[in-house]
């Protein structure tokens, strides 16, 4: 097979998967999830096969792996769509279907496969535990399996076709059907258990808040393809092409903005709405509400990388017009609302307690740290960072799942009326479940960028490396601090939920999670270290070189011109470990004794500070205030009640009364008197008739035919007089 | 030779007295003797115009023949009728049979 083949049909198994288990399999839950981890091996398998092939291939910077076909006809021309491997969709590919294929894995334990069925449980609710006998005659409460569970895979399969579909595709149309396939997921998975409101309201404002991103997406896509002429990449980073599109000015000179700027901005705004970047981002913690498996999907593997890896995609489109290092208008914009967001996730996530809700910050903080990367030129370290995110990432939210899972099965267990996500309700878990322990430990590290071992380490350093040498001080010191906050909330994380001693019995009671949970966790974590190995600077002192930069090399390659490497400075490299270290040693000294019931000493500190980042800085409050209400008001007062009802409903009652008053005429003047009084006019006579002429019918024979004989005489008469007679 | 219209008067007369048999009876068994005269007199002005004015042919003795045949037949039904209704109601009189009215 050739790798073109392969190539189209990777994103083909999980789609295959879904209508199977959509179609068929419905009610088998084992069936179903043979199914959908068997279709996401299938793609992981296909897709290592590519990833060797393109780590292999000559030049596959300026020669991809491409393929074409003729799609849509558009007047004499047709559209295309086709597939790309070059080398930064290789690498993506790479890390999307490792942590898909755990997540697929992970999502079999976290269901509770083999556990009985709940007592009570409903479709649309968690299940709420089920109760058995052991030997003895004691009854339990254990952990029951999702009512819903054939459901859960079919929806993520549909989930990994739209994230395959995107990243092999050369275009932007196919990148954007897979971006709303998997906005059309996220939805139907935040709202898994749809009969809790609260996830009712954040499958909703997911699904709103993408939109304001996406179409604004989708003006930008139709603005490049009014001046392209194609949405295929290799047609728009011509060199010619794009110097067009800088030296044309935008649409109506709008800002002074040239044409490749405003395309640049608008595609970005999808990417504010995808990956949660600041004013966008407050759909992103609200999606904790779906399962963990979820989580881990959304945020890590796939649609907030989606994001991301978009605006990479688009670098060329974004440099467009910018000489000597100046940055251009869409690359100061993406600086500043990435760095801004790196520093304000990441102080929402200080206060918050919820051990899903502090890993979503640090997602949306995290996808900042690659805009803002982005934004001044780090294009590698973007996609570097991108690519260790993702793993350390994944592992984080499977962990926290994981340890969630744990805590539940305690709650179930002592029967306490406590949240299982909530970080003061555990600590001491790391002797309850040793491997979720070590693993998140590892990715809460790389997460907060620990020295030399860990990936998170690497490619953060390349970020604010790059920050520092090309002087963007602002830029720098951001992110630095960013940074130190991220090691600090992490450290105050792994303290909380698996130092010290158990806050609750639940956590006391806590149990470490089957091995398809703990699977996943093992072979992320790791990645979670090595694949920062692969990224190292060459000019790193002493271990610099010992393995070769194959990122830099590799994806930088993408480009025309692989950037240059930066030189080698010690101020980015000291800063990064001074804020790592410093972090995570400060955030370990002030939680490690906290006491059950205390409150958060953080609390204490910042005072009033706290409750502004408990409260996220009251956006959700101010969105509601500013756009939610008003377009209810508007949508009752003025398009229900005036629109609707008065303009649209008043024309149709005239059109109505018009028509019935038209059919009364017709009624009473056609109908009644012509139609109906012909057809009575034909009975009746015909009856009248019948009535008058019915006194011959005597019965009398003789009568008979004396009638028959005068008849016979008027006959006669006629036919002598009439016939014969002149 | 008689002449001709001797014939066809005598076959008038022979008709109009069956006529008013047929009319003017009410027994059902005249009325029946009354059709056969009127047969009959059809019959004599067949052969009668036979004879005068087509004598090589044989269409007029055919056709009178064919006359006897259905006049034979038509007796032997009506007065079956007859007897038929006249078992079931003891009458022959043709005013009481008016069963097939409005």
């Amino acid at each position: 097979m050739s790798t073109e083949l392969l190539i189209w049909l990777l994103p083909l198994p999980p789609l295959l998967a879904f209508f199977l288990i959509v179609l068929f399999t419905n009610r088998y839950k084992g069936l179903s999830h043979s199914l959908a981890v068997g279709a996401a091996l299938l793609s992981w398998l296909g897709s290592m096969v590519v990833f060797f092939q393109a780590t292999r291939a000559e030049h596959l910077g300026s020669h991809p792996f491409v393929s074409v076909l003729n799609w849509l006809p558009t007047g004499e021309k047709w559209f295309q769509i086709g597939i790309r491997i070059d080398p930064l969709s290789a690498a993506t590919l790479f890390f999307v279907a490792w942590t898909v294929l755990m997540i697929f894995i992970y999502s079999v334990g976290y269901h509770n496969y083999g556990q009985p069925k709940g007592d009570h449980d409903q479709k649309g609710l968690q299940p709420h535990g089920a109760t058995v006998a052991d030997e003895h005659g004691h009854k339990h409460l254990v952990p029951s399996i999702e009512p819903m569970y054939s459901r859960f895979f079919a929806f993520i399969g549909l989930f990994a076709f739209g994230m395959y579909t995107l990243v092999v595709s050369d275009n932007l149309l196919t990148l954007f059907v897979g971006w709303e396939i998997m906005g059309l997921c996220s939805y139907l998975l935040i709202g898994f258990w749809y009969q809790k409101p609260s996830a009712r309201a954040a499958m909703i404002k997911a699904f709103m808040t993408t939109r304001v991103g996406d179409v604004f997406m989708l003006l930008g896509i139709a603005y490049l393809y009014t001046s392209v002429g194609s949405l295929s990449y290799s047609d728009i980073f011509k060199p010619e092409t794009l110097h067009l599109l800088a030296s044309t000015p935008a649409i109506g000179g709008f800002l002074g903005f040239s044409a490749a700027g405003l395309i640049g901005i608008l595609l970005f705004i999808g990417t504010i709405g995808k990956s949660a970047q600041w004013p966008l981002h407050v759909w992103l913690p609200d999606a904790m509400e779906g399962p963990t498996p979820v989580s881990a999907m959304i945020h890590a593997a796939t649609m907030v990388s989606a994001g991301v890896y978009m605006v990479i995609r688009m670098f060329p489109l974004l440099q467009a017009g910018s000489e000597g290092g100046h940055l251009t208008t869409a690359m100061s914009v993406m600086t500043v609302i990435g760095a801004f967001t790196a520093i304000f996730a990441a102080t929402i996530a200080l206060a918050q307690n919820d051990i899903k809700r502090v890993l979503a910050y640090s997602t949306i903080s995290q996808l900042g740290y690659m805009v803002a990367a982005l934004g001044i030129g780090a294009y590698v370290a973007a996609a570097f960072h991108l690519l260790t995110h993702a793993f350390f990432k994944a592992l984080l939210f499977l962990g926290s799942g994981s340890v969630i899972h744990g805590v539940e099965h305690g709650v179930l267990h002592t029967g306490e009326k406590v949240d299982p996500q909530d970080m003061f309700n555990m600590g001491g878990l790391r002797k309850k479940m040793p491997v979720t322990f070590w693993t998140f430990l590892i990715g809460g590290f790389a997460l907060s960028g620990f020295p030399l071992i860990t990936a998170g380490f690497w490619s953060k350093d390349e970020i604010l490396a790059d920050a520092f040498a090309n002087g963007h001080w602002v830029v720098f010191i951001t992110l630095a601090l960013a940074a130190f906050l991220t090691a600090f909330y992490t450290a105050r994380q792994i303290t909380l939920t698996f130092l010290g001693e158990p806050r609750t019995a639940s956590s006391q009671h806590a149990q470490e999670t089957t091995w398809t949970m703990t699977l996943p966790l093992v072979v992320l974590a790791v990645f979670a270290i090595s694949i920062g190995w692969i990224g190292i600077s060459e000019s790193f002192p002493v271990i610099g070189g010992l393995v070769p930069n194959f990122i830099h090399e590799f994806v930088g390659s993408t480009l025309a011109e692989i950037p240059e490497s930066i030189p080698f400075s010690f101020v980015p490299l000291l800063v990064s470990i001074i804020v790592a270290l410093g972090g995570l040693a400060l955030g370990w000294w002030v939680y490690r004794d906290q006491k059950a019931g205390a409150e958060d000493p953080l609390k204490r500190m910042l005072g009033p500070v706290h409750n502004l980042l408990k409260n996220k800085y009251y956006f959700d409050e101010i969105y509601d205030t500013i756009f939610v209400r008003p377009a209810y008001w508007l949508a009752d007062n003025f398009t229900n009640q005036i629109l609707d009802r008065g303009i649209i409903d008043g024309i149709l009652h005239f059109v109505a009364r018009i028509a019935s008053n038209v059919g009364h005429v017709f009624r009473n003047y056609i109908d009644k008197p012509l139609v109906n009084g012909f057809g009575d006019f034909v009975g009746e006579g015909i009856k009248r008739v019948g009535r008058g002429i019915k006194v011959i019918q005597t019965g009398k024979v003789q009568q008979y035919l004396l009638m028959a004989l005068v008849l016979a005489f008027g006959a006669m008469f006629y036919f002598v007089f009439a016939l014969f007679g002149h | 030779m008689i002449p001709l219209s001797w014939y066809l008067i005598f076959a008038a007369a022979l008709f109009c007295i069956g006529l008013y048999g047929v009319l003017a009876r009410k027994n059902a068994i005249g009325i029946l003797m009354g059709i056969e005269l009127m047969l009959n007199s059809v019959n004599v002005n067949l052969i009668a115009f036979w004879r005068y004015r087509a004598p090589n042919g044989i269409a007029g003795q055919a056709f009178a023949i064919i006359v006897f045949a259905v006049a034979a037949a038509e007796v032997a039904v009506g007065l079956a009728l007859i007897i038929s209704i006249y078992r079931r109601r003891s009458s022959v009189v043709a005013d009481e049979m008016n069963l097939m009215k409005w």
